[in-house]
Formats: C-alpha cells, structure tokens, sequence
C-alpha cells in the first residue's frame, strides 16, 4: 500500500529540518545542565540518598554554592578522586551526609583528573556495554518474536500491584509495559530514590522500581518465550538522569520528547533541549528505542487542520536525535488517531496519516497513539474506536501500537481493560496482517489529496521556522498555540556555560570504541 | 404510557430487573473461582445468576461477565438532587446582558491546581476552540481570560485572583488519589477566606468527579461534570453575578 507523494518534497521537509536541528544544536553545544552532570555520576555508580535528597544533587549543590558549577561535576569528582581513597560510591555518601566538601578537596592537575576521570568512565562504559550485550542476547534466545509490539500501561501508583498487572498483561500478549509516572514528577529536579507505594496517578520512577520491575519483565519473558520490553518517560527535568537509570536498569523503550515538556509542562526550552541531547547520545549508545511525543500536539487543537504540525514535529524530532547520534531505527516517531469521529471519512483520514507516517519515515519504529480526546465514557463505543484504530495500525505496518482502553478517562485501567484492549488488537494483528500487500489507495482520490495537503502544509511550516529558528517558532505559538519563551519556564537556573577545565569522557568516541571492545 | 414511580432496571420487558456486571478476580480461573465468582454477584443482590463468560487473566487473576436480576425498586419520589437551578443562556444573550445591563467585563483566572497535569477540561472551558460545538470563554467579547494552566500551586492562584482583580476563579481537579482534589479545592477556599477574597469572587470547580454537591461541601459556588459546554459555565456566572447584584 502507497500513497503517491513526491519524494523530492520530503526530501526538501528532511534538509530543512536538519537546518532547523543543526541551529538548536549549535547554541547549546557549549553548554551543559545540573540534570546532565547528576546523570554523569549516575553512570559512574553515585547510587544513594540521605533523609531523600540523592547524594548526586547534594554533589551538585556544593559545587554551585562555590560557583564553580561551570567546571562541571566531573571535574570536581575527579579532583576528589585524586586527592582522597574514597570510591565513588563513598564520595557520594560523604557528600551526602555533609562530612565532605568536594571544591575543599586539595587541588591537583587538570591531566592527572582528566587520567582519574577517564579511567573511571571507561570502567563504567565497558560494564554498560556488557550489561546490554546480554540483555540483547537474553532478547534473541527467546523463542518467539513478534510485531507490531502492543503496548500497555500500568499505573497503581504502588510498584508491587504494578508488578502483578504487568505480569498478568503480558501473559494475555503484552509486549511492552510502560510503568506511568506519578503525575507532578515531569517537574521534581531530583529523581526519588528507593521502591516506592504511593504516587498519584502513576509510580514514580526510581532506579529501585525500575530494578524491579525489569527483574518481574525478565521473569514473565521466560515464562512466554517473548521478551517484554519495559518503557518509562525520559522528560522532566531529570530527563538525563533517567536517560542514565535507563540504561543501568536494562529498559528497552523511553519516551524522551523535549518538545512536550516545553509545551506542556512549562519547562525551559534551553535546559531540556539540552538534557535531550544528551538523553538521545546515551540512549542511542546503549542501543534503546526513544519514542516521541507528538501525539499530544493534537489533544488541545482541531486535529484535522492542525495534523500537519505533527508531521513538522517528527521532521524535526528526526534530526535532533540524529545530531546525537541515532540511527533511524531507534527513533520511534510518535503520532495519534484523534480525529472526531463524527467527521465524515474519519476512518479513512486516520488511515491516509498513519500511512503518511510510515511512508515518510520507513526505518523508524513509529509508535502510534489511540484516540483519548472522543472516548468519553461510552467503554462499549470506546472499545469499538479503540478497534477501528487497531485496524488502521496494523493496516498501515504501525510497528508499535499503544493500545486504547475502553475505559480511557475513567479510571487508570484494570486488569480486564488491558485483557479486553489485547484481545482486539491481537485478532486484528492476525485478522488484517495481510492487508497492506492487497489493497491500495486509489490513484488520485480523496486520500492521495489529503495526503498531498498536509505535506504541503508541514513544508511550508518548516520553511517558516527554518527562517525564524525553532526557539522563536515556540514563542510564537507555532506549535498547539502554545507560546513559550526562551528564557521563561521551569529550570532555567540549572544551565550553564561550560568553563575550559570542563569533562565529559562519555562523549569520547576513541574510549567509546575501545570499551565497547573491550565489552565484546 | 403511564408514569412509573417505582422504577427497575429493563433488559426486554418491564420489570424484568435485568444487570450485566463484570469484574476480575486475583484468583485464576477454576471451577472455584467461577462459583466465587456467582457468590459475589449473588452478594450484590442480584438472583438468576448466569456466567455467561469467563476468562483466565495470567499471573492469577480471572475475569467474569455474569447476568441477573434485582428484585429491588427505586420509588423517584424519594429523590431529591440539589442542582444549580439556572436559566441557560447563549452566546450572545450572555454577552448582550453583560454588556448592557451589568455592564461588565468578567475576569477568569482559570487554572488546574497542585500536582495534576491535566488542562483537557480547563482549555474545553477556556480555550478559544471550546468544546462540544461551542466556543470557549475566551471568544467572549465581555469575558478576560487568564489560564494559568496545569499544577499550579493554590498560592500562585491566589497572587493571580489578586493581581487580575478577577470576579471569577475556575478550577479543574481531575486527579482524585487519596482525596487530593478536595484537600486541593478546600485548601484554595481557606486561602482565599483568610485575603477576604472569597465573598466577592465566583469560585467555581470542574473535573471529572466533581458535581454540585462536592463543590458545596468544599465551600465553592458551584461545580461542573464531564459534558459541561462553555455556555453553562458562562450563564452560570451571569446569574451568579445578577443574583449578587440584587441581593
């Protein structure tokens, strides 16, 4: 199944939004954040909280107090390193509970911290390495593979209840369990720390509860012959931090999209571009799967009109996270189905988009969305939307479908929700699998104008913000009317320019090679 | 078609008293678990219990589709529902009777409150494209609109009632873990008490969950469900404000 679109025209949305990508980039590669540094020590094993405040932010604290933040937290570790016996591990702890003042440290020579630095980056690089080369061989044993993956969430609030669904959600067909995170948590600039029961409408996401979660994912993979894949949501302010943990704990997927949370949860643009960039680079290096967000650039505004800035999103999206390294086949684009459904031909509108989608980006893992913003309480018509949009994504080779639950805005769903959502969308992964190989779009009909019609209107947006810049296109609303400015939003006090003693071995790509060797 | 007073649940004939439920169970599905199943229905009240379906969930839990019967009635002349009782009016009647009797520009600060992120209800009210065919507050030419957005905390709210000298504050409480819309809501009322605000302004919740009912026992003005159109909160206001006047 094809829609006829010019691909000279997508070519030309491509090099325009590289150009759009390639500028952001520019203006923030000699910068840094808190978020990224605390990610940092993370990677380099700084694991512990004292009285709740992780020992990683305590660090950061000290070294901005002394206004010595711009020589970054490595630096300073480094430092401690040389001029102390303390394990990393250690430092943390005495940071944490006030007994070390880390800019107190004596001083020693940029190389010999550069060598201290170095060495410990790749240790931790090589043990990354390792850790996931086994993850991958755990995936590839396993004797059943399926696709497109179906997607699922829990959200207790409690880890252990969690647990129980994700496992009974995967034994129904689950391929993927994303764990929903307590709501204001997009906004803490500290990850919680330790297992956690209670969050509102959602668990937070902490390294325990990831560990734990990956350990019962793990178990329920034996147990089904398919590996379930675990997701979490790499936003926030801690965005970084939790591109670290992912990796740590062996997650599979993370949802990292810097444009939602500039939109909707107010975060500055500036700090959370930069945390995804350096989200994206980790991600991309431990080969996990992002998944973007542009599913909720048409929850607020008219979704036909406005469809196009979905596909202007993931132009973009695409190259942002190529600048930090991915291939196309981690960067699962993101898009929806929702559409009014009272609309005439809203059935074949969804059809012509997902297809587009797909078309356009072929080696991208799109994730598609099911409808939320029409379900309104009817579970029985919500489970027949939730199946019609189940047959456009398995129609049009969606390779990650999130599915719908008949009882979306009603509650977070119940154990017989997702039964009754993967019952649908498995008889329709079976019903329809062949459907893209026998029908085709008619030559010239009202789909191939639709399509034709949001190309259009996603290049000549994308030559306006190619002109103006990405970060004046927000503060002009061109994305769901919602202005956001440059220096406004949360978090903006936790960039920084970088000063000339600053570190980042992780971004060495001669260390990169060598552990990864190493690791082999 | 006479009037029924004492009313029954209807499958295909009056009086039938006929119930679908379904629920799961933490058990895995067994001859046991089906007849705990039956119990639990039977528990409820309903007879002539038929399992019509039963399925195994993993991870032991079970899920259960039953039909029956109630013998129970309702008599609807017991019923007694406290509603905000207001003439409804359109677009252009309310911003007419703004605009020449009160005389009036209304003020909104609107804002969802605390730790929830959702504004879904809030734009529906607020936003220029509205909801459910009509416009939002925000194309009324005698309405000002302030929408602080998602978690806002109640203080920010408040700096904001003061700042924009508002006559009306809209609040959207969807997340209701543990209460926390209402501690939310009641905590914004005692807030805005202890400025001597409260008497002069509109305060008026929405969500979800939230009826008049709630809305009162929280000390609001009044409370709006799912399926609220921008016209309904609007009239609202007019009457409110009209009310005042005369009182």
């Amino acid at each position: 199944m094809k829609l006829a679109i010019s691909s000279e025209q997508v070519q030309h949305c491509r090099a325009m939004a590289l150009a759009i990508a390639h500028e952001v980039q520019m203006e923030i590669s000699r910068m840094s954040t808190i978020s990224v540094e605390r990610s940092l020590l993370r990677l380099l094993g700084m694991e512990g909280a004292t009285a709740g405040i992780p020992w990683v932010n305590v660090f950061l604290e000290q070294i901005q107090e002394h206004n010595v933040l711009e020589d970054g937290a490595l630096y300073w570790l480094g430092n401690t390193l040389c001029a102390t016996d303390l394990s990393i591990s250690q430092i943390g702890q005495e940071v944490g509970e006030g007994r070390l003042d880390v800019v107190k440290t004596v001083r020693h020579p940029l190389k010999d911290i550069q060598a201290s630095i170095a060495a410990v980056t790749m240790e931790s690089l090589r043990r990354i390495f390792l850790l996931r080369a086994q993850r991958r061989q755990f995936r590839n044993g396993l004797p059943i593979h399926v696709s497109p993956l179906l997607y699922v969430i829990v959200a207790s609030g409690n880890i252990h209840d969690d647990i129980a669904q994700a496992k009974a959600a995967a034994e129904q067909g689950a391929d993927v369990i994303a764990v929903i995170r307590s709501t204001a948590q997009s906004l803490l600039d500290f990850v919680p720390e330790g297992v956690t029961t209670e969050g509102f409408g959602g668990t937070y996401a902490t390294q325990a509860n990831y560990r734990l979660m990956r350990a019962a994912l793990d178990e329920v993979s034996r147990k089904t012959g398919r590996y379930i894949h675990q997701v979490n949501y790499c936003s926030g302010l801690c965005m970084a931090e939790i591109a670290a943990l992912a990796i740590l704990e062996g997650l599979d997927l993370m949802v990292n999209d810097a444009l939602y949370g500039i939109l909707f949860r107010d975060l500055n643009m500036v700090r959370t571009m930069i945390d995804q960039h350096f989200s994206r680079y980790l991600l991309g290096l431990f080969d996990l799967i992002i998944v973007t967000g542009e599913d909720n650039l048409i929850k607020t505004v008219d979704a036909f009109q406005e469809y196009y800035i979905v596909l202007t999103s993931q132009f973009i999206n695409e190259q942002l996270a190529k600048q930090a390294g991915m291939e196309e086949k981690q960067i699962g684009l993101g898009h929806a189905a929702e559409l009014d459904p009272s609309l005439p031909d809203s059935f074949l509108w969804e059809l012509v988009q997902a297809q587009l989608v797909r078309q356009i980006f072929p080696h991208s893992p799109v994730k598609f969305m099911p409808p939320t913003r029409y379900i309104s309480g009817n579970i029985f018509f919500a489970h027949v939307l939730d199946t019609l949009f189940n047959l456009v994504a398995i129609w049009t080779g969606q390779e990650i479908i999130l599915l719908g639950m008949p009882t979306e805005g009603i509650h977070t769903p119940y154990v017989q929700d997702r039964y009754l959502s993967l019952e649908s969308a498995m008889h329709l992964r079976s019903a329809a699998c062949s459907l893209r190989k026998e029908l085709n779009f008619r030559q010239n009909g009202k789909s191939k104008a639709r399509a034709q019609g949001i190309l259009d209107q996603t290049e000549s947006t994308l030559s306006e913000i190619e002109q103006i810049g990405l970060w004046t296109a927000l503060n002009r609303g061109m994305f769901s009317q919602i202005k956001r400015s440059r220096k406004g939003g949360r978090g903006y006090e936790g960039v920084f320019p970088i000063s000339q003693f600053y570190l980042n071995p992780f971004l060495d790509q001669e260390l990169v090679k060598r552990a990864r060797k190493i690791a082999r | 078609m006479t009037s029924i007073e004492e009313v029954r649940p209807y499958g295909d004939r009056l009086n039938d008293g006929a119930i679908q439920i379904s629920f799961s169970l933490p058990i895995p599905l067994s001859a046991q678990s089906k007849e705990a199943a039956k119990q639990v229905a039977g528990k409820l009240g309903l007879e002539h219990l038929r399992l019509i379906y039963a399925q195994d969930l993993g991870n032991s839990f079970s899920f259960y589709i039953i039909y029956g019967r109630t013998s129970g009635s309702i008599n609807l002349s017991s019923i007694h529902i406290p509603t905000v009782d207001i003439p409804q009016m359109d677009f252009w009647q309310i911003n007419d009777l703004l605009a020449h009797e009160l005389k009036k520009t209304v003020t909104v600060v609107g804002a969802t409150m605390g730790a929830d992120a959702h504004t879904v209800g809030l734009d529906a009210i607020l936003s220029a494209k509205g909801f459910g065919g009509e416009s939002g507050l925000e194309r009324y030419p005698q309405f000002k609109i302030y929408n602080l957005g998602a978690q806002v905390p109640a203080e920010e709210v408040l700096r904001e009632i003061i700042e924009q000298k508002a006559d009306v504050a809209l609040i959207s409480q969807v997340v209701t873990q543990r209460q926390s819309h209402l501690q939310n809501l009641s905590y914004l009322e005692d807030l805005l008490e202890g400025e001597e605000l409260r008497q002069d302004l509109i305060l008026i919740c929405g969500g979800p969950y939230i009826d008049t009912e709630v809305a009162l026992e929280v000390g609001f003005d009044a409370g709006f469900g799912p399926g609220t159109t921008p016209s309904q909160v609007a009239s609202f206001v007019v009457n409110e404000l009209l009310r005042r006047r005369r009182a």
